[in-house]
Protein backbone atom coordinates (compact mmCIF):
# COMPACT_ATOMS: atom_id res chain seq x y z
CA UNK A 1 0.00 0.00 0.00
CA UNK A 2 1.26 3.69 -0.99
CA UNK A 3 0.30 6.35 1.24
CA UNK A 4 1.26 8.85 -1.10
CA UNK A 5 -1.44 11.31 -3.05
CA UNK A 6 -2.01 10.77 -6.65
CA UNK A 7 0.40 12.15 -9.31
CA UNK A 8 -2.09 14.96 -10.66
CA UNK A 9 -0.88 16.59 -7.06
CA UNK A 10 2.03 20.11 -7.39
CA UNK A 11 5.21 18.60 -6.90
CA UNK A 12 6.74 19.12 -3.82
CA UNK A 13 10.32 20.82 -2.78
CA UNK A 14 11.34 19.82 0.72
CA UNK A 15 14.08 21.28 2.58
CA UNK A 16 16.23 19.74 5.29
CA UNK A 17 17.43 21.82 7.88
CA UNK A 18 18.51 22.22 11.23
CA UNK A 19 20.87 24.65 13.38
CA UNK A 20 23.11 22.38 15.04
CA UNK A 21 25.42 20.13 12.85
CA UNK A 22 25.63 16.33 13.34
CA UNK A 23 21.93 15.88 14.12
CA UNK A 24 20.89 13.77 11.17
CA UNK A 25 19.48 16.22 8.37
CA UNK A 26 21.36 13.95 5.43
CA UNK A 27 19.92 10.76 7.29
CA UNK A 28 16.72 12.00 6.76
CA UNK A 29 17.00 13.65 3.48
CA UNK A 30 18.53 10.66 1.77
CA UNK A 31 16.34 7.84 3.65
CA UNK A 32 13.04 10.29 1.90
CA UNK A 33 14.49 10.50 -1.30
CA UNK A 34 15.60 6.60 -1.24
CA UNK A 35 11.96 5.71 -0.20
CA UNK A 36 10.31 8.35 -2.74
CA UNK A 37 12.24 6.70 -5.24
CA UNK A 38 11.23 3.48 -4.36
CA UNK A 39 7.43 4.06 -4.45
CA UNK A 40 8.00 5.58 -8.00
CA UNK A 41 9.26 2.57 -9.17
CA UNK A 42 5.57 1.23 -9.35
CA UNK A 43 4.61 4.03 -11.04
CA UNK A 44 2.59 3.57 -14.61
CA UNK A 45 3.11 5.54 -16.50
CA UNK A 46 6.89 6.06 -15.17
CA UNK A 47 7.20 9.15 -12.93
CA UNK A 48 10.25 11.48 -12.88
CA UNK A 49 12.39 10.34 -9.62
CA UNK A 50 12.88 12.46 -7.07
CA UNK A 51 15.38 15.34 -7.72
CA UNK A 52 18.27 15.26 -4.65
CA UNK A 53 20.08 18.33 -4.04
CA UNK A 54 23.00 18.51 -1.45
CA UNK A 55 23.12 21.93 -0.90
CA UNK A 56 25.79 21.44 1.57
CA UNK A 57 28.30 22.75 -0.35
CA UNK A 58 31.47 24.12 1.59
CA UNK A 59 31.06 19.63 2.78
CA UNK A 60 29.02 18.07 1.15
CA UNK A 61 28.54 14.46 1.78
CA UNK A 62 25.00 13.40 1.22
CA UNK A 63 26.90 11.21 -1.92
CA UNK A 64 28.45 8.94 0.54
CA UNK A 65 24.68 7.41 1.22
CA UNK A 66 23.27 7.98 -2.27
CA UNK A 67 26.45 6.69 -4.16
CA UNK A 68 25.54 8.70 -7.34
CA UNK A 69 27.11 7.71 -11.20
CA UNK A 70 28.29 11.60 -11.84
CA UNK A 71 27.15 12.31 -15.22
CA UNK A 72 26.94 15.98 -16.24
CA UNK A 73 29.61 18.68 -15.06
CA UNK A 74 29.29 22.43 -14.92
CA UNK A 75 31.65 24.91 -13.36
CA UNK A 76 30.04 27.63 -11.55
CA UNK A 77 31.35 31.39 -10.07
CA UNK A 78 30.46 35.00 -10.76
CA UNK A 79 31.05 37.28 -12.86
CA UNK A 80 33.93 40.04 -11.85
CA UNK A 81 35.13 43.31 -13.72
CA UNK A 82 38.16 43.47 -15.43
CA UNK A 83 39.48 47.15 -16.47
CA UNK A 84 40.88 48.09 -19.52
CA UNK A 85 43.16 50.76 -18.50
CA UNK A 86 43.15 52.37 -22.10
CA UNK A 87 39.77 53.36 -22.28
CA UNK A 88 39.30 53.99 -18.19
CA UNK A 89 39.46 58.11 -17.22
CA UNK A 90 39.29 57.04 -13.49
CA UNK A 91 36.55 58.70 -13.02
CA UNK A 92 35.50 57.02 -9.77
CA UNK A 93 31.71 55.68 -10.30
CA UNK A 94 32.66 52.34 -10.34
CA UNK A 95 34.02 52.08 -6.76
CA UNK A 96 31.23 54.59 -5.69
CA UNK A 97 28.61 52.58 -6.58
CA UNK A 98 30.35 49.07 -5.41
CA UNK A 99 28.62 48.04 -1.87
CA UNK A 100 31.61 45.85 -1.24
CA UNK A 101 34.55 48.20 -1.83
CA UNK A 102 35.95 45.04 -4.38
CA UNK A 103 36.88 48.13 -6.97
CA UNK A 104 38.82 51.17 -5.89
CA UNK A 105 40.14 54.03 -8.08
CA UNK A 106 43.59 55.12 -7.15
CA UNK A 107 44.63 57.98 -8.55
CA UNK A 108 45.41 57.22 -12.14
CA UNK A 109 45.44 53.10 -11.16
CA UNK A 110 41.87 51.13 -10.85
CA UNK A 111 41.93 48.43 -9.00
CA UNK A 112 39.89 45.33 -8.63
CA UNK A 113 39.71 42.96 -5.55
CA UNK A 114 38.07 39.49 -6.49
CA UNK A 115 37.83 38.10 -2.80
CA UNK A 116 35.44 41.31 -2.35
CA UNK A 117 33.40 41.35 -5.39
CA UNK A 118 29.53 39.54 -5.35
CA UNK A 119 29.63 39.63 -9.37
CA UNK A 120 26.70 42.16 -8.89
CA UNK A 121 27.48 43.89 -12.31
CA UNK A 122 27.00 47.31 -10.99
CA UNK A 123 30.62 48.51 -12.02
CA UNK A 124 30.24 47.39 -15.42
CA UNK A 125 26.18 48.92 -15.84
CA UNK A 126 27.50 52.28 -14.82
CA UNK A 127 31.05 52.62 -16.31
CA UNK A 128 30.49 55.97 -18.97
CA UNK A 129 33.32 54.69 -20.69
CA UNK A 130 32.58 50.58 -21.13
CA UNK A 131 36.16 50.29 -20.14
CA UNK A 132 34.82 46.97 -17.83
CA UNK A 133 34.44 44.15 -19.49
CA UNK A 134 33.30 40.84 -17.14
CA UNK A 135 35.50 37.16 -16.85
CA UNK A 136 33.86 34.34 -14.89
CA UNK A 137 35.97 33.68 -11.48
CA UNK A 138 35.45 30.04 -11.17
CA UNK A 139 34.59 29.29 -7.58
CA UNK A 140 33.04 25.49 -7.64
CA UNK A 141 31.94 22.65 -9.22
CA UNK A 142 28.33 21.17 -10.12
CA UNK A 143 27.44 17.83 -10.76
CA UNK A 144 24.41 15.63 -11.55
CA UNK A 145 23.88 12.00 -12.01
CA UNK A 146 21.83 8.76 -10.67
CA UNK A 147 21.78 6.94 -8.09
CA UNK A 148 21.40 3.44 -7.79
CA UNK A 149 18.72 3.07 -5.72
CA UNK A 150 16.89 5.74 -8.66
CA UNK A 151 16.83 9.33 -7.27
CA UNK A 152 18.17 12.15 -9.41
CA UNK A 153 21.23 13.47 -7.48
CA UNK A 154 22.86 16.67 -7.77
CA UNK A 155 25.04 19.09 -5.62
CA UNK A 156 27.32 21.80 -5.61
CA UNK A 157 31.34 22.12 -4.89
CA UNK A 158 32.25 25.01 -3.21
CA UNK A 159 36.36 25.20 -3.95
CA UNK A 160 39.03 25.29 -1.24
CA UNK A 161 39.53 28.61 0.36
CA UNK A 162 36.67 30.00 -1.27
CA UNK A 163 34.92 32.52 1.33
CA UNK A 164 31.43 32.40 -0.42
CA UNK A 165 28.95 29.62 -0.62
CA UNK A 166 25.68 31.51 -1.96
CA UNK A 167 26.43 32.03 -5.56
CA UNK A 168 27.46 28.18 -5.68
CA UNK A 169 23.75 26.99 -4.14
CA UNK A 170 22.09 30.18 -6.01
CA UNK A 171 23.64 28.38 -9.49
CA UNK A 172 23.08 24.62 -8.19
CA UNK A 173 19.02 25.59 -8.12
CA UNK A 174 18.90 27.49 -11.40
CA UNK A 175 20.77 24.71 -13.04
CA UNK A 176 19.85 21.57 -11.99
CA UNK A 177 15.96 22.66 -13.17
CA UNK A 178 13.37 19.32 -12.08
CA UNK A 179 11.13 18.18 -14.51
CA UNK A 180 7.42 19.39 -14.37
CA UNK A 181 6.64 16.29 -12.13
CA UNK A 182 9.84 15.93 -9.72
CA UNK A 183 9.86 16.26 -6.61
CA UNK A 184 12.91 17.97 -4.70
CA UNK A 185 14.65 17.41 -1.94
CA UNK A 186 17.28 20.10 -0.57
CA UNK A 187 19.71 18.94 2.06
CA UNK A 188 21.10 22.31 3.56
CA UNK A 189 23.96 23.07 5.69
CA UNK A 190 23.78 23.51 9.77
CA UNK A 191 23.16 27.33 11.24
CA UNK A 192 21.47 29.95 10.41
CA UNK A 193 23.16 31.99 7.95
CA UNK A 194 23.16 32.71 4.33
CA UNK A 195 24.27 29.37 3.00
CA UNK A 196 21.21 28.28 4.90
CA UNK A 197 18.96 31.09 3.44
CA UNK A 198 20.07 30.45 -0.09
CA UNK A 199 19.22 26.67 0.00
CA UNK A 200 15.62 26.77 1.75
CA UNK A 201 14.65 29.39 -0.61
CA UNK A 202 11.64 28.61 -2.23
CA UNK A 203 10.78 25.23 -0.64
CA UNK A 204 6.99 24.18 -0.01
CA UNK A 205 7.89 22.96 3.64
CA UNK A 206 11.17 23.24 5.88
CA UNK A 207 11.63 19.98 7.86
CA UNK A 208 13.74 20.57 11.07
CA UNK A 209 15.92 17.52 12.22
CA UNK A 210 16.84 18.42 15.64
CA UNK A 211 17.99 15.72 18.79
CA UNK A 212 16.02 15.93 22.22
CA UNK A 213 18.51 17.84 24.36
CA UNK A 214 19.31 21.45 25.17
CA UNK A 215 21.78 21.92 22.60
CA UNK A 216 18.76 20.52 19.85
CA UNK A 217 16.31 22.94 21.23
CA UNK A 218 18.82 25.76 21.13
CA UNK A 219 19.64 25.64 17.70
CA UNK A 220 15.76 24.51 16.75
CA UNK A 221 14.86 27.59 18.03
CA UNK A 222 17.23 29.30 15.72
CA UNK A 223 16.04 27.66 12.38
CA UNK A 224 12.34 27.98 13.22
CA UNK A 225 13.19 31.68 12.84
CA UNK A 226 14.49 31.49 9.72
CA UNK A 227 11.28 29.53 8.92
CA UNK A 228 8.83 32.24 10.06
CA UNK A 229 10.54 34.92 8.50
CA UNK A 230 10.77 33.16 5.18
CA UNK A 231 7.05 32.29 5.32
CA UNK A 232 7.98 28.24 4.96
CA UNK A 233 5.83 26.24 7.28
CA UNK A 234 7.87 24.05 9.02
CA UNK A 235 7.73 20.66 10.83
CA UNK A 236 10.24 18.68 13.22
CA UNK A 237 12.07 15.78 13.11
CA UNK A 238 13.51 14.26 16.61
CA UNK A 239 16.53 12.20 15.87
CA UNK A 240 18.07 10.16 18.75
CA UNK A 241 14.35 9.83 20.40
CA UNK A 242 15.11 8.98 24.28
CA UNK A 243 17.89 10.77 24.95
CA UNK A 244 18.05 14.07 26.67
CA UNK A 245 15.06 16.11 28.29
CA UNK A 246 11.42 17.45 27.29
CA UNK A 247 12.54 20.58 26.06
CA UNK A 248 12.09 20.13 22.25
CA UNK A 249 8.52 18.53 22.84
CA UNK A 250 7.35 21.47 25.03
CA UNK A 251 9.02 24.52 22.34
CA UNK A 252 7.41 22.70 19.64
CA UNK A 253 4.11 22.62 21.30
CA UNK A 254 4.33 25.96 22.68
CA UNK A 255 5.25 26.89 18.76
CA UNK A 256 2.39 24.46 17.11
CA UNK A 257 5.25 22.52 15.21
CA UNK A 258 4.22 19.36 14.39
CA UNK A 259 6.68 16.59 15.10
CA UNK A 260 6.28 14.39 11.89
CA UNK A 261 8.84 11.56 12.91
CA UNK A 262 10.62 10.29 15.60
CA UNK A 263 14.22 8.13 14.83
CA UNK A 264 15.08 5.72 18.02
CA UNK A 265 18.29 6.52 19.31
CA UNK A 266 19.57 3.10 18.40
CA UNK A 267 23.03 1.51 18.19
CA UNK A 268 22.31 -0.52 14.87
CA UNK A 269 21.30 3.01 13.41
CA UNK A 270 25.29 4.59 14.10
CA UNK A 271 26.82 1.31 12.85
CA UNK A 272 24.83 1.43 9.65
CA UNK A 273 25.87 5.02 8.95
CA UNK A 274 29.19 4.39 9.85
CA UNK A 275 28.96 2.37 7.09
CA UNK A 276 27.52 4.97 4.51
CA UNK A 277 24.14 3.01 4.75
CA UNK A 278 20.60 5.04 4.45
CA UNK A 279 18.08 5.02 7.19
CA UNK A 280 16.04 2.28 4.52
CA UNK A 281 19.34 -0.05 4.00
CA UNK A 282 19.24 -0.41 7.85
CA UNK A 283 16.11 -1.02 8.40
CA UNK A 284 14.00 -1.74 5.19
CA UNK A 285 10.49 -0.91 7.12
CA UNK A 286 11.38 2.55 7.20
CA UNK A 287 10.49 3.30 3.64
CA UNK A 288 7.03 3.55 4.71
CA UNK A 289 7.68 5.61 7.70
CA UNK A 290 8.80 7.75 4.99
CA UNK A 291 6.19 7.74 2.86
CA UNK A 292 3.64 8.58 5.68
CA UNK A 293 6.02 11.46 6.63
CA UNK A 294 5.92 12.84 3.13
CA UNK A 295 2.11 11.96 2.78
CA UNK A 296 1.95 13.94 5.69
CA UNK A 297 3.29 17.11 4.35
CA UNK A 298 2.14 16.78 0.81
CA UNK A 299 -1.62 17.15 1.89
CA UNK A 300 -0.94 19.64 5.37
CA UNK A 301 1.07 22.02 2.78
CA UNK A 302 -2.09 21.36 0.53
CA UNK A 303 -4.81 22.22 3.31
CA UNK A 304 -2.30 24.89 4.78
CA UNK A 305 -2.24 23.01 7.66
CA UNK A 306 1.26 23.88 9.27
CA UNK A 307 1.15 27.30 10.62
CA UNK A 308 3.84 29.81 9.26
CA UNK A 309 3.86 32.02 11.96
CA UNK A 310 4.14 32.02 15.50
CA UNK B 1 51.58 69.12 1.98
CA UNK B 2 48.86 66.76 3.42
CA UNK B 3 49.56 63.69 4.87
CA UNK B 4 46.96 61.46 6.76
CA UNK B 5 47.12 59.67 10.58
CA UNK B 6 44.80 57.00 11.85
CA UNK B 7 43.26 57.96 15.00
CA UNK B 8 40.93 56.96 17.91
CA UNK B 9 39.31 60.63 18.64
CA UNK B 10 39.34 63.46 16.04
CA UNK B 11 42.39 65.82 17.47
CA UNK B 12 45.63 66.16 17.32
CA UNK B 13 46.16 65.39 20.77
CA UNK B 14 43.95 62.26 20.50
CA UNK B 15 45.78 58.31 21.12
CA UNK B 16 46.83 57.12 17.25
CA UNK B 17 44.64 54.53 16.24
CA UNK B 18 47.00 51.37 15.12
CA UNK B 19 44.50 49.58 12.68
CA UNK B 20 44.24 51.44 9.49
CA UNK B 21 41.13 49.76 7.31
CA UNK B 22 39.29 49.84 11.03
CA UNK B 23 40.24 53.10 12.17
CA UNK B 24 38.17 55.40 14.77
CA UNK B 25 38.91 58.91 12.42
CA UNK B 26 41.11 59.74 9.81
CA UNK B 27 43.39 62.78 10.63
CA UNK B 28 44.45 64.44 7.67
CA UNK B 29 47.58 67.38 8.34
CA UNK B 30 50.12 69.70 7.02
CA UNK B 31 52.85 68.42 8.72
CA UNK B 32 54.58 72.03 8.84
CA UNK B 33 51.78 74.51 10.02
CA UNK B 34 50.06 71.43 11.96
CA UNK B 35 46.63 72.90 11.05
CA UNK B 36 44.47 69.41 10.92
CA UNK B 37 40.94 68.20 10.02
CA UNK B 38 39.69 64.74 11.42
CA UNK B 39 37.13 62.96 9.26
CA UNK B 40 34.82 60.05 11.18
CA UNK B 41 36.06 56.89 9.31
CA UNK B 42 32.40 55.57 7.56
CA UNK B 43 33.66 52.31 7.25
CA UNK B 44 34.93 51.20 10.74
CA UNK B 45 31.97 48.72 11.07
CA UNK B 46 31.52 47.45 6.99
CA UNK B 47 31.71 43.67 6.49
CA UNK B 48 34.56 43.67 4.66
CA UNK B 49 36.56 46.59 2.04
CA UNK B 50 37.54 48.99 4.77
CA UNK B 51 40.70 49.15 4.35
CA UNK B 52 40.20 49.64 0.21
CA UNK B 53 37.68 52.11 1.38
CA UNK B 54 40.12 54.55 3.82
CA UNK B 55 42.59 53.86 0.68
CA UNK B 56 40.42 55.31 -1.42
CA UNK B 57 39.60 58.18 0.89
CA UNK B 58 43.11 59.15 0.77
CA UNK B 59 44.12 59.13 -3.08
CA UNK B 60 40.70 61.03 -2.85
CA UNK B 61 42.14 63.53 -1.01
CA UNK B 62 45.12 63.95 -2.65
CA UNK B 63 47.05 62.91 0.53
CA UNK B 64 51.00 62.38 0.12
CA UNK B 65 51.96 59.62 2.64
CA UNK B 66 50.24 57.72 5.31
CA UNK B 67 51.34 56.94 9.10
CA UNK B 68 49.31 54.07 11.02
CA UNK B 69 49.85 51.29 12.79
CA UNK B 70 49.53 48.30 10.73
CA UNK B 71 47.67 47.83 7.16
CA UNK B 72 45.65 44.50 5.62
CA UNK B 73 46.87 43.29 2.66
CA UNK B 74 44.01 44.84 0.78
CA UNK B 75 45.01 48.44 1.93
CA UNK B 76 48.46 47.40 1.38
CA UNK B 77 47.96 46.90 -2.59
CA UNK B 78 45.86 49.91 -2.69
CA UNK B 79 47.66 52.19 -1.49
CA UNK B 80 50.66 50.77 -3.29
CA UNK B 81 48.94 50.82 -6.88
CA UNK B 82 48.52 54.49 -5.71
CA UNK B 83 51.68 55.19 -4.67
CA UNK B 84 51.70 56.14 -1.10
CA UNK B 85 54.13 55.68 1.39
CA UNK B 86 53.08 53.75 4.26
CA UNK B 87 54.52 55.07 7.45
CA UNK B 88 54.47 52.67 10.84
CA UNK B 89 54.09 54.84 14.42
CA UNK B 90 55.98 52.30 16.21
CA UNK B 91 56.12 53.74 19.41
CA UNK B 92 54.62 57.15 19.18
CA UNK B 93 51.70 57.92 20.72
CA UNK B 94 49.92 60.89 19.76
CA UNK B 95 49.88 62.46 15.75
CA UNK B 96 51.70 65.45 16.89
CA UNK B 97 54.56 63.43 18.43
CA UNK B 98 54.68 61.20 14.90
CA UNK B 99 54.53 63.91 12.73
CA UNK B 100 58.11 65.30 14.51
CA UNK B 101 59.44 61.88 13.55
CA UNK B 102 58.04 61.85 10.11
CA UNK B 103 59.75 65.06 9.78
CA UNK B 104 62.73 64.30 10.79
CA UNK B 105 62.73 60.91 8.70
CA UNK B 106 62.81 58.39 11.67
CA UNK B 107 59.51 56.48 11.14
CA UNK B 108 59.79 53.12 9.73
CA UNK B 109 58.70 52.60 6.22
CA UNK B 110 56.62 49.59 5.33
CA UNK B 111 57.82 46.93 3.30
CA UNK B 112 54.90 44.29 3.22
CA UNK B 113 51.42 44.05 4.65
CA UNK B 114 51.03 42.80 8.26
CA UNK B 115 47.59 41.20 9.25
CA UNK B 116 45.44 38.76 6.71
CA UNK B 117 42.73 41.33 6.07
CA UNK B 118 38.72 40.30 5.64
CA UNK B 119 37.96 38.51 3.04
CA UNK B 120 34.33 37.18 1.65
CA UNK B 121 30.97 38.72 3.74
Amino acid sequence: MSYIEPRDRKPMMIAIASGKGGTGKTTVATGLAVSLAADRKQDLPASSPPLFLDCDVEAPNAHLFLKPVFEERQEVGILIPQVDEARCTHCGKCAEVCQYHAIAVLGKKTLVFPQLCHGCGSCTLMCPEEAITETLDVMGLLERGPTPSGVDFARGVLNIGEPMAVPVIRQLKRWAIPESDQDVIVDASPGTSCPVVEAVRGADFLLLVTEPTPFGLHDLRLTVEVARELNIPAGVVINRDGIGDLGVEEFCNVKGLPILLRIPFDRSIAEGIAQGKTLVEIYPDAISLFQQLFSWIVNGVQRNFYPVSD
Amino acid sequence: MKIILTTVSPDIESELDPRFGRCGYLLIVDPDTLEWQAFPNPRVAAPGGAGIRAAQFVTDQKCEAVISGDYGPNAYNALKAAGLPMYLFGSCHTPREAIERYKTGQLELLAAPAGRGRRGW
